[in-house]
């Protein structure tokens, strides 16, 4: 290939693609650290990090150096190697989903064919990483925190690889260019409402965020999978962890925003407002949402957003195939559908507490002007 | 496949920038090994019992039904991409095929397997 005159082996190309990228995420990832905790203490009425440079800008490169220069520690009854390992298992996909993703027209590294299929199969690594972490800490915390993040991450995977077949139906394509392309009359948002709900949901369970955030809490695991680790090598993680929201902020934008398609301004300039829209949603839900329960969320993945993802795929079929009004009409059946069944489930419900013999306190507790509860 | 063998590099480039934090680190950090740091976390106290404990079978319950559904996705990506071109008869393979396998998720619901005790 030739740029600028100079003929360039396509394998230098690459590697310097790639270098490009791993520069742009750790710059990305350093300045969203500190965009979450200013974001964050703005919405909780506080200034969040003001000491360190202006307005604290140089928080995140102070909090590097901290890492870096910490004490690494290794409890001595771990499992060496699979501990030295897990940072690696787990930084590693994040990069390889930038990979496949355009940041404006033919900016794209590896323009892959099965683009859809990577972007959700390579995250799924991390599962691998993060169990192997919670294994090998030899800590009880750290297995428990493992196994429900497997348990979680596994649940959410499947509601998330349906509801983005949507797209695949609209677009005909799995190379995420052609995604993108496809998108400039409208996005694709606009005909899958519900896969983007349940692809942000998903994801943030992926993630191991707050409100989905049971495998590392602090108050019940201490951390989880990461609670032996310190200095650089925790560092790892936490890199990870804001590269991954970046991705999926920017998987977000590519296959139902429109990618880099906009009027006026330049494709990486709109892709990055997209891309930053979803990352402020992640921040803004971190703040306003409390931590599920295991139970309900295990169950919510199962009986609420994998029966959706279902119907979104059909909903989709009904646009594909007869257009815009039958989709309205569907779309409207459905909702009918599912507020009568839920009314109906409810009074069910209700009858059933009702005829319960209810304890003395609850009468006295109601008696008062209580709920009961 | 020259765009595979950029994901290739990719991964090799993912693993040496942790190598070399890693080791930027090593050479930083200090390190001073005493028998309290090099034990486990557990809130303070002296680690007690066995660690690696026996796993409840709720958990496995999960995995068994995600892989069936996992292995059903990969049927649906080409028949996604294909959709449009094949049209209603498509469409009415592919609702018999999901109503079987919804069966047997309301199955396991109807079970209990997906009530978390």
């Amino acid at each position: 290939m030739d740029i600028a005159g100079v003929y360039l082996d396509p394998v230098v190309i690459s590697i310097i693609g790639v270098i490009l990228i791993l520069s742009f995420v750790l710059l990305t990832v350093l300045f969203l650290t500190y965009l979450e905790r200013k974001v964050m203490g703005h919405i909780q009425m506080r200034l969040g990090p003001m000491r360190v440079g202006f307005h604290g800008a140089l928080q995140a490169p102070a909090d590097a150096i901290k890492l870096l220069v910490k004490e690494d520690l290794i409890p001595a009854t771990a499992d060496n190697w699979v501990f030295r390992f897990a940072p690696y298992v787990v930084f590693a996909p994040v990069l390889l989903v930038f990979m496949a993703v355009p940041f404006a027209r033919d900016w794209v590294v590896a323009n892959l064919d099965l683009g859809l299929f990577y972007i959700v199969a390579v995250p799924g690594l991390a599962i691998v990483g993060l169990f192997m972490a919670g294994w090998a800490s030899n800590n009880k915390y750290a297995l428990l925190g493992a196994v429900r993040c497997v348990a979680q991450m596994v649940s959410y995977e499947l509601p998330l690889v349906i509801a983005i077949l949507g797209v695949a139906m609209l677009a005909e394509s799995l190379s995420l260019s052609e995604i993108v392309k496809k998108q400039d009359v409208f996005p694709f948002i606009l005909v899958q409402p519900i896969a983007f709900v349940i692809y942000i949901v998903a994801s943030l369970a992926e993630l191991n965020r707050t409100p989905f955030d049971i495998p590392v809490a602090e108050s019940e695991v201490i951390g989880g999978p990461h609670i032996e680790y310190s200095g650089m090598r925790w560092g790892t993680f936490y890199l990870a962890e804001y590269g991954n929201a970046f991705a999926i902020a920017a998987i977000c934008a590519t296959v139902f925003l429109g990618g880099w398609q906009g009027p006026g301004l330049h494709p990486f300039v709109w892709f990055m407002i997209k891309t930053y829209i979803i990352v402020f949603l992640i921040f803004w839900l971190r703040a306003t949402l409390p931590r599920l329960r295991v139970d309900q969320l295990m169950g919510f993945a199962w009986k609420a957003l994998l029966p959706l993802s279902f119907l979104n795929l059909l909903l989709t079929a009904m646009f594909v195939l007869y257009g815009w009004l039958v989709f309205a009409i569907a779309i409207v059946v459905s909702i009918a559908a599912i507020v009568l069944g839920y009314a109906i489930w409810r009074s069910r419900q209700t009858s059933r507490q009702a005829s319960f013999v209810r304890p003395a306190t609850v009468l006295l507790i109601e008696a008062a002007g209580g709920d009961g509860q | 496949m020259n765009d595979y063998s950029a994901v290739l590099i990719a991964s090799v480039v993912a693993l040496g920038l942790v190598f070399a934090l890693l080791f930027v680190s090593r050479l930083l950090a200090p390190r001073y090994r005493t028998e309290a740091k090099a034990s486990i976390y557990e809130c303070g106290m002296v680690p007690m019992g066995q660690n690696w404990s026996q796993i409840r079978a709720r958990y496995y319950l999960f995995a068994i039904l995600f892989v069936i559904f996992d292995v059903e996705t990969v049927f649906l990506y080409p028949w996604a991409v294909m959709f449009k071109q094949v049209g209603t008869l498509a469409l009415v393979e592919m609702v018999i095929f999901i109503a079987i396998l919804l069966f047997g998720l309301v199955y396991a619901w109807r079970k209990g397997v997906l009530q978390w005790k």
